[in-house]
């Protein structure tokens, strides 16, 4: 039997083609066969699975279910998950056992979706190629000598390799986005404040937004509707109503008015060029005009960026002190030893320059300088994006400079964050954005990310779900993948 | 350079974390790189630039004083590395 998306697979268990346990048998044995191999996953969670399993059978046998019933995915590992295993890719939360669920695991589990597992990541989500995961990095379905991206590298190669047919991912500066467009699939960020962070580890308050991955944007649509809404336990959650993300899918995208950043377009490489452009005719092709937009302050994202989301991380981590959950050092010979050590031995390489970077940036005499000032850049940058807005319906731009790269081709931290210079500027202003497969080059995947205005989440699928219509790219899978 | 050893020693103290004398020079020259990329936001002008906190320019949202949560202590102690009775162990901190 062969599979195309959610709601194919629906139909198939709700007119008793399939059952929910054979559905989910066919993706264990996938993972079994290569979740090894890609180092995608962290922990597999067979006892929450067969719990699932029967309620969402019996919801399915009760005529209860919806769409989304018995459809398996897995979590990115930094999803609280109820008494399993939560570690954010971390030796600090090795052993760390989640005593709740986190809101959009609730939301999930509440229609009868079924947890396969939880995903590989880069540490506390820090990270663009997976290589920060104190669980070693996660190896590209299309190359295995590549990295599949970060952070949520994990949850992108789990969907390309087919091992599921959707993950979760969150995304701070890009952790949803690069990584589908690095392994050839679909991934959504919701606007600020859509997607609770609830039970999400975190890591910068004010970027990190919960969101999707799959093969098409159908399918993210589906899950994402389910995924969002308000939640009185997140005090940054937006007091907005539930939506239907799918309801417009099917609308037709003539004169819907599509900006382009000459700029971004003018610094891509050549072969990466030419299929953004390739796949920008063919938006225009489906009826979209085309308008040339500026953000004259986007430039600077990368370094705001980098001085926000550090500074962030380096209040939120503080938290880890090895005493009430996480690592704690062997005999402590007092209490700032134990401090010091847990952290120390705790954290990573990236992490602990984060923390660093953030605590330099709050400390006396610098918070004027460095935060301040950032923060006054990012409402520059959320400005030239109304600007822009007030032009066009959504923006199309490159996701990532370039393609999949090879294992340890980016030692120093600085031009592993300029991979975030196309993803950033949306994230700084709270923009819901998405990467859809759009070609190849090199014989790897190319990205192209859609931001939408504040809210906008089902423009954006609307307009990727017809581009999917008319192109194959979503449905293209790498070597030894075909399911 | 904009990061020195003695500022990655001072820096290291406030986040709780030790740098040891192989490593410093070396986290000294990464966190400079960093500091120096940051730096470009110095390139334009911010004044009367309201800071953005929150993408939505959000507020604290205040709720009522109710309780809604029951106490989930016996679990939350599990978790401590080292607990007893109500109370987290930690090394004496007063003799």
């Amino acid at each position: 039997m062969k599979f195309k998306g959610i709601k194919q697979i629906s139909q198939a268990l709700h007119s008793k083609d399939i059952s929910v346990q054979e559905l989910h048998d066919i993706y264990a044995n996938r993972q079994k066969q290569s979740a090894k191999q890609l180092n995608c996953l962290i922990n597999r969670t067979p006892q929450l699975a067969q719990q699932q399993i029967v309620a969402a059978q019996a919801l399915i046998d009760s005529h209860q279910g919806s769409i989304l019933t018995g459809i398996p995915l897995v979590h990115k590992d930094l999803f609280c998950t109820k008494d399993i295993n939560t570690t954010c890719g971390s030796r600090m939360l090795e052993n760390f056992v989640a005593p709740y669920d986190a809101t959009i695991v609730d939301n999930l589990n509440a229609v009868g979706m079924v947890t396969l597992a939880k995903a590989n990541m880069d540490e506390f989500a820090m990270g663009s190629s997976n290589e920060n995961s104190y669980f070693g990095a996660v190896k590209n379905p299309w190359d295995l000598s590549r990295v599949s991206g970060g952070s949520s590298g994990g949850s992108a190669a789990v969907v390309a390799a087919g091992l599921a047919p959707i993950a979760t991912g969150s995304d701070t500066g890009g952790s949803i986005r690069q990584p589908a467009a690095l392994c050839g699939i679909t991934g959504i960020k919701p606007s600020y404040g859509r997607a609770s962070r609830y039970g999400m580890v975190a890591f910068a308050s004010s970027l990190d937004q919960a969101g999707v991955l799959a093969r098409s944007a159908e399918d993210c649509a589906y899950v994402l509707s389910q995924m969002c809404g308000y939640d009185a336990k997140d005090s940054t959650s937006a007091q907005v109503d539930k939506e239907d993300f799918s309801q417009n899918l099917q609308q037709s995208i003539k004169r819907m008015k599509v900006g382009i950043i000459r700029e971004w377009m003018d610094g891509l490489s050549a072969g990466i060029k030419a299929v953004t452009e390739q796949a920008i005719q063919k938006l225009q092709d489906l009826g979209a005009e085309l308008v040339e937009v500026e953000l004259p302050t986007a430039h600077l994202a990368v370094s705001a960026y980098y001085v926000i989301a550090p500074a962030e991380c380096s209040s939120n981590l503080s938290r880890f002190d090895g005493i009430r959950y996480g690592h704690q050092c062997q005999n402590p010979k007092d209490l700032n030893d134990l401090y010091v050590r847990s952290r120390t031995e705790g954290f990573g390489e990236e992490v602990k320059r984060r923390i660093m970077v953030g605590t330099w940036a709050l400390s006396t005499g610098f918070y004027d300088a460095y935060y301040l000032k950032a923060q006054k850049i990012r409402r520059l940058i959320a400005e030239d994006f109304n600007q822009a807005f007030a032009q066009v319906d959504i923006i199309a731009a490159p996701v990532s400079p370039e393609v999949a790269f090879k294992f340890n081709a980016k030692k120093d931290p600085v031009s592993m964050y300029q991979e975030d210079i196309y993803t950033v500027p949306s994230s700084l202003a709270g923009l819901p954005c998405m990467s859809i497969p759009i070609g190849m080059v090199d014989n790897l995947p190319v990205g192209l990310q859609l931001i939408g205005h504040n809210l906008q989440e089902s423009v954006l699928l609307n307009i990727a779900h017809q581009y999917q219509q008319d192109t194959n790219w979503h449905s293209q899978v790498a070597e030894g993948y075909h399911e | 350079m904009l990061i020195n050893r003695k500022e990655v020693e001072q820096i290291a103290v406030l986040a709780n974390l030790s740098v040891s004398e192989a490593d410093i020079d070396a986290i000294a020259n990464s966190l400079d790189s960093v500091v120096e990329m940051i730096n470009h936001i110095n390139e334009v002008n911010t004044d009367n630039i309201k800071p953005m906190a929150n993408p939505m320019d959000a507020v604290q949202r205040l709720r009522a004083d109710v309780v809604t949560e029951t106490s989930n202590k016996d679990k939350l102690l599990s978790m401590a590395n080292h607990a007893d009775e109500d109370y987290y162990l930690v090394p004496t901190v007063v003799e």
